[in-house]
């Protein structure tokens, strides 16, 4: 996995709330049997029309935007289904944090797994990184994971929470597999209990 | 003496196999489900760190998402992508050596289905997926929710998830449903109480009067939606329905390992003073046959309503409303039941089993759908299918105009064939009315398969209890 240690760039406006992984990556796209080449799909059927030709209006596809690395949303961002092809396309589009009030459960830890900051503040917070990325590419904010920090344009800087482990295995880039089948020993365990408890398991 | 626990508490720690000082902990899988669409990247994963399934006799691999309805569908899959998707879970269920159910296999279905159908899901096991929907297994007291690839890969690896423990929430219905309101409607009814969002970070155990009223299949519609309101899981304490749901079928304990089975879960309730975090109550008598009229799950209101006001809501959801209505197509103030429908989709992990097709064929037994209506039935696994031409249901159906599929996910995520059309607008019984949920453009009004099947009659939304 991809390390994410620190990060300054641009952030894309995205104030809608419960911006659902249908509208992140609709299922058409969940077809592939690989990882990569989401990205131009990403939020595909807000950003193209009907014949595939963009949409202006759509944020990321105003000149300001296309580079951005960072996306601050409404509340609940990621709802909906397990499709870890959502932070797939997040990812491949180039863009390695979110920022919202609020993340459903699923998408929030897929995120994780791919190099890929989700961050939660409170609304307040939100709103002004929020206003902060309508500046477009005039505004970068910045942020540090070691010290769990989010910094505004004009240099505000807001804590967030993370959660330990998560934290140590994104600034390492860790494979978890292999962190958990250090403890192959205790799974064992557990298991040879378990078969003798509960034998129809 | 010991803190009173909650249902899941007693399921979490029977499956700590290791806690790491801040709690992190690796929870045991009971049972691991899999389809074709989240599960190739991680087969691959498996196949490049040169990793075996752990358990293989713990997992189970079943077709669901890309296959065909259509009853010609021997003849293989068309589209390339469905197709190579479908015969990689092939390949990686024969390689890795777990369960298999093909789709030439008449046990074949949607995974939740086949997992209770099979008795491979049972009282206090943990069962994950990669499908959201996962939620559906928690009827049995089940700790059942959806993962993403990287996470089947690693249960794939180690049979185990890192977690850290949900906070507890209780939904409680009490009372008696009146005529005409089903599980479908108590689901929908706590997400528009709660919102999609109010669910998150919590495991969400379902008790009271009305929930122990259900039958297992209407219990696995209540917690199949769990996830819509942001829940990790929805949890049902298991009982004699669920006993007696589980016995007998095909991998479920015989003999005296299903007396200590059942002995066991009957430790599995919330003891008298446990803590829950969050307590939201209804009265079962105060749940309407509802539907839902915008974009996200949380947009239900009873049949008898009318189409809400952005202004009718707060914050954030003013745009979003706008947004939805404009996607719908619909006017503030259009009552409900007014709403013309053009197709109807009877099916899905959340109303696909056999109580849903009874539901629905008794509002349709001697009737005919509307002229011009596209309705079809997509029975959730091979077996409800048999089971429901053995009753009649097929006949009643196919002679009230719907079309009479074979088992799959069809139009509930639209990745098969079974889509809509931009515009077109559909009566569903599935779980989601997100924008292009069922095809681009697609409009989806959620609702019971009773109220569905009324809907398919009149040609528009309408309430069941006048066809009753």
């Amino acid at each position: 996995m991809d390390k994410f240690t620190e990060l300054s760039g641009i952030a894309a406006p995205m104030p809608l709330i419960n911006i659902d992984t249908d509208m992140i990556i609709p299922k058409v796209f969940l077809k592939t049997i690989k990882r990569s080449g989401l990205g131009v799909n990403l939020f595909d059927e807000m950003r193209y029309d009907n014949d595939g030709n963009e949409i202006p209006d759509f944020v990321l596809n105003k000149p300001q935007y296309r580079n951005s690395e960072i996306i601050v949303a409404g509340d609940n961002f990621g709802c909906g289904s397990s499709r870890e092809h959502a932070p797939w396309a997040i990812k491949d589009f180039g863009i390695r944090c979110v920022i919202s009030t609020s993340f459903a459960d699923i998408f929030f830890n897929n995120c994780f797994k791919n190099g890929i900051l989700p961050i939660v503040l409170p609304k307040e917070q939100v709103d002004l990184l929020m206003q902060d990325a309508e500046k477009g590419s005039n505004a970068r904010i910045q942020i540090d994971l070691a010290i769990q920090t989010v910094t505004s344009s004009d240099g505000v800087v807001m804590k967030f929470e993370v959660d330990n482990f998560k934290k140590h295995c994104l600034l390492n880039g860790l494979d978890d597999i292999s962190l958990s089948l250090e403890k192959s020993d205790s799974i064992e365990t557990y298991e040879t209990k378990v078969a003798d408890i509960h034998p129809w398991v | 003496m010991t803190a009173p626990k909650t249902l899941y508490d007693k399921i979490w720690e029977a499956h700590v196999a290791h806690k790491s000082e801040d709690g992190t902990c690796l929870l045991y899988i009971d049972r691991h489900l899999v389809h074709e669409v989240t599960s190739p990247q991680a087969f691959e994963g498996l196949r490049m760190a040169g990793r075996k399934v752990r358990a293989p006799e713990k997992t189970i691999a079943v077709p669901d998402h890309n296959v065909p309805t259509t009853l010609d569908r021997a003849k293989g899959i068309d589209n390339e992508e469905s197709r190579i998707q479908v015969e990689a879970l092939d390949k990686n269920a024969k390689d890795f050596g777990v369960h298999y159910y093909p789709v030439s296999d008449v046990r074949q279905g949607i995974v939740h289905i086949v997992g209770p159908e099979q008795g491979w899901t049972l009282p206090g096991m943990t069962v994950v997926c990669g499908d959201s929907h996962t939620a559906t297994h928690g009827a049995f007291g089940s700790l059942a929710h959806g993962i993403g690839t990287s996470e089947v890969e690693h249960v794939l690896a180690t049979q185990t998830l890192i977690q850290k423990k949900s906070k507890n929430m209780k939904v409680e219905i009490t009372g008696k449903l009146r005529p005409g309101v089903t599980a479908k409607d108590i689901t929908l009814c706590v997400i528009g109480e709660t919102g999609t969002a109010g669910g998150t970070g919590y495991v969400i155990e379902y008790c009271g009067e009305a929930i122990r009223d259900l039958s297992m299949e209407g219990r696995m519609t209540v917690c199949n939606m769990a996830i819509e309101g942001g829940a990790r899981a929805g949890l049902i304490a298991p009982d004699e329905t669920t006993y007696q749901y589980c016995n007998g079928r095909a991998h479920a304990p015989k003999g005296a390992k299903w007396d200590t089975a059942v002995a066991y879960w009957k430790t599995l309730f919330t003891d008298e003073g446990a803590n829950f975090d969050k307590v939201v109550t209804i009265k079962g008598e105060d749940i309407a046959p509802v539907v839902t009229w915008g974009t996200s799950p949380e947009d239900v209101l009873p049949i008898t309503a009318a189409v809400p006001s952005p202004n009718d809501f707060d914050g954030g959801k003013v745009d979003a409303v706008k947004r939805s209505l404009e996607y719908m197509g619909l006017q503030t103030g259009t009552q409900l039941s007014d709403i013309m429908i053009d197709t109807v989709f009877i099916g899905s992990c959340t109303n696909g089993r056999i109580e849903d097709l009874r539901a629905a064929a008794a509002i349709l037994k001697g009737k005919k759908i509307k002229d011009g209506m596209r309705a079809m039935v997509v029975p959730g696994s091979g077996l409800v299918r048999a089971q429901a031409e053995e009753e009649g249901l097929a006949d009643i159906f196919k002679e009230a105009g719907f079309e009479w599929r074979l088992a799959g996910c069809s139009m509930c995520l639209a990745m098969n064939p079974d889509q809509l059309a931009p515009g077109e607008r559909c009566a569903a019984t599935s779980n989601r009315n997100f924008e292009g949920r069922q095809g681009r453009g697609g409009r989806t009004h959620l609702m019971s398969p009773g109220m569905a099947a009324a809907a398919a009659i009149t040609g528009k939304l309408t309430d069941v209890r006048e066809l009753m």
